[in-house]
């Protein structure tokens, strides 16, 4: 999977306040029945995007002019549910690149690091502070492994592994990792007897 | 140093080790299915790449598939194209493919237990959330993204960063009426859903030890209901006698060497985890969520918590009313939580002499063909059509919302499976998840019943 590099990205984000977003949310699951990886951002969010005829929720965030589309800002649990790699899928053909929460689901936050999309842990507080205002700015350094809020002045770091920063920052995947691993996968498989 | 058996487990199947990164680790058994697996096949082919070892691979489709009639086409051309997808790319990669109709088709989680695929201290993974389940059997076993099953086709391994461990025990005698999805749902109540977040699972005590494998497979398969990434109980005769003989199970001697190894499968006395919680078993109900979060959960017989108007205003629910003799519109019986065996004897053996509730649809879905048979085999399907109920044919069905089978909008539905989000079970639908008990006292009297209360 190939994706864009990620370094630093500067944004008026998307504010969704709304803890224990699931994936369901993101994508429901009658939106996944295509077999290619792209086009999943037009049915983002859909039954929150949408009423149910057919017609532009007007009050849902995505379709108000806010924010610049870059980085969502969502409350804690982002990501719940299923293991639905389309989460992300759509996620990132919406256009967006950083998801800002003060929690993720483990199985999402693997799927964003696969596909180029930075989650990015925030303190409760930190999180707080971007809701409690709009007109916010975010800046998430990635090399530096720092968020600043630029309405506040607030500067925080946050954890990435160093391998999967050298995977976003170069845009290279974990296939690329193994596959340059498969020799001692097949000592393994011999020393294990398989 | 003593170890967990997830320590043993991981410790066995980890390749290599990172630096301030995650490690190789080996994955012995990879199921898939329609739904995630063919981005992964189109990618490994864009890469030039050939699917490194098929033979640890076993394909169903189960999330697309109608539950009435599978010996005709699938109607739905958008369900269609994914299940005929997955019958090419298996075919063409050389991996084992149960298609629908075969008598071995059926959800991934309930297949790869009765084939014996499952087996005990393996790495075993899925492009679903619900492979948690496989961990009744002493396994790690966990969901994976497309991009990861991808990684399983090219090098049968995963880059994974350990986790940490939990434990939790439950002790004690169950109470008359009380279910292993009681247990979980009140756990998950008192938990939440993402005390579990970075965590590895492991289930203990009494009340778990006594459990069935049927039983631990709904436990582990609601792991991930917790943010946990899987669950797992340690394998003992109860384990060993459900895996005797099963098609993939090793024969003769290897059995015997095989369960002596399994034997030395538990967490060593002293051993460490970074969370513990207790529960006693006489502390657990007959459960109900009222919510749309699996943590949204209560006794049947309490009243409606004030959780915010958001859950409650999408249910049609007021904080502080009592959900028993609430109208039921329909019931689900089945999933990769409630689709087994098991869950048909006790869902039967309460309508036994009953009749079902005229205005309530009731949608009783096997998980698997082999569990289909053995309603027939068993007189179950007599007992069930003499009350008014129909058997469909094996799949996800209602749980997810992806197939023929969705609950309308607005309406009420009793149900077995994992997951009672806003939609999942169609746009709007409102999904109260509960065990098969209490799901056959709702298709029964038409209203949430406590099924206690009944002779």
């Amino acid at each position: 999977m190939s994706f864009n590099k990620i370094t630093i990205l500067e944004s008026k984000p998307i504010l969704m306040p709304i803890e224990n977003i699931d994936t369901d949310q993101i994508i429901p699951a009658r939106f996944l029945k295509t077999t290619t990886r792209e086009g999943f951002g037009k049915n983002l969010f859909y039954d929150w995007r949408y009423n149910s005829n057919g017609e532009k929720n007007s009050s849902f965030v995505l379709n108000r002019a806010e924010g610049d589309g870059t980085i969502l800002v969502a409350g804690r649990n982002f990501g719940c549910g299923s293991s639905r790699e389309h989460a992300a899928w759509a996620i990132y053909d919406y256009g967006i690149r950083a998801v800002v929460s003060s929690f993720f689901a483990d199985i999402f936050k693997n799927n964003a690091l696969n596909n180029g999309l930075l989650p990015v842990k925030v303190s409760q507080e930190f999180l707080d502070r971007i809701f409690a205002a709009s007109g916010t700015t975010l800046v998430i350094n990635l090399p530096e492994r720092t968020i600043t809020n630029s309405r506040t002045g607030e500067k925080e770091s946050f954890e990435i592994n160093s391998y999967k920063q050298n995977c976003l920052t170069n845009g290279y995947d974990d296939i690329d990792y193994l596959l340059a691993n498969i020799g001692s996968i097949k000592e393994y498989e011999q020393f294990t007897k398989r | 140093m003593s170890k967990t058996i997830f320590d043993k487990i991981w410790n066995f199947h980890v390749v290599k080790e990172i630096p301030d990164g995650p490690s190789i680790l080996y994955i012995d058994r990879h199921f898939i299915h329609e739904v995630t697996s063919p981005q992964a096949f189109s990618g490994l082919e864009k890469r030039g790449a050939r699917l490194f070892r098929p033979n640890q691979t076993f394909a169903t489709c189960d999330h697309n598939v109608p539950t009435i009639n599978q010996h005709l086409p699938i109607a739905d051309e958008s369900s269609r194209i994914p299940v005929e997808r997955l019958a090419e790319n298996t075919k063409k990669h050389g991996v084992t493919y149960f298609p629908l109709g075969d008598p071995s088709n059926g959800v991934v989680h309930i297949i790869g237990p009765e084939l014996g695929l499952t087996q005990v201290g393996m790495t075993i993974v899925c492009g679903d959330s619900h492979t948690s389940t496989h961990g009744a059997f002493g396994n790690i076993a966990f969901g994976i993204g497309t991009s990861e099953v991808e990684m399983v086709f090219a090098t049968q391994s995963l880059l994974q960063t350990k986790p940490k461990q939990m434990l939790i025990e439950v002790n004690g005698a169950l109470k008359e009426g009380v279910c292993a999805k009681d247990i979980i749902l009140h756990i998950i109540s008192k938990l939440g859903t993402s005390e579990g977040t970075g965590y590895f699972i492991e289930f203990a005590g009494s009340t778990i030890s006594s459990l069935t494998m049927e039983e631990r497979m709904t436990i582990c398969n609601m792991s991930i209901e917790m943010g946990a990434r899987g669950g797992m109980i340690a394998p003992d005769e109860t384990t060993f006698h459900y895996l005797k003989g099963r098609r993939y199970s090793p024969k003769g001697e290897e059995w015997e060497k095989a369960v002596e190894r399994w034997r030395s499968l538990k967490s060593d006395a002293g051993a460490k985890y970074d969370a513990h919680y207790t529960f006693t078993a006489d502390q657990i109900e007959p459960m109900i969520t009222y919510g749309t979060n699996p943590g949204m959960g209560m006794k049947i017989t309490s009243l409606v918590p004030d959780t915010g108007s958001k859950p409650l205003e999408y249910m049609g629910f007021k904080a502080g009313e009592r959900l028993l003799g609430k109208k039921i519109d329909y019931v689900f019986l089945g999933s990769c939580t409630n689709g087994r065996i098991e869950d048909f004897r006790a869902f039967a053996n309460f309508v036994k002499g009953k009749k079902k509730f005229a205005d309530v649809e009731a949608w009783l879905v096997p998980g698997s063909k082999a569990v289909e048979r053995a309603i027939e085999q068993e007189g179950i399907g007599n007992i069930l059509r003499d009350a008014g109920f129909a058997v469909r044919e094996p799949g996800c069905s209602a749980c997810l919302g992806m197939n023929e089978d969705k609950i309308p909008a607005g309406k009420y539905c009793i149900s077995t499976s994992n997951r009672n989000f806003e939609g999942r079970q169609g746009p709007g639908a409102r999904t109260l998840l509960a065990g098969p008990l209490v799901a056959a006292a709702a298709a029964v009297y038409g209203v949430i019943t406590d099924p206690r209360t009944i002779k």
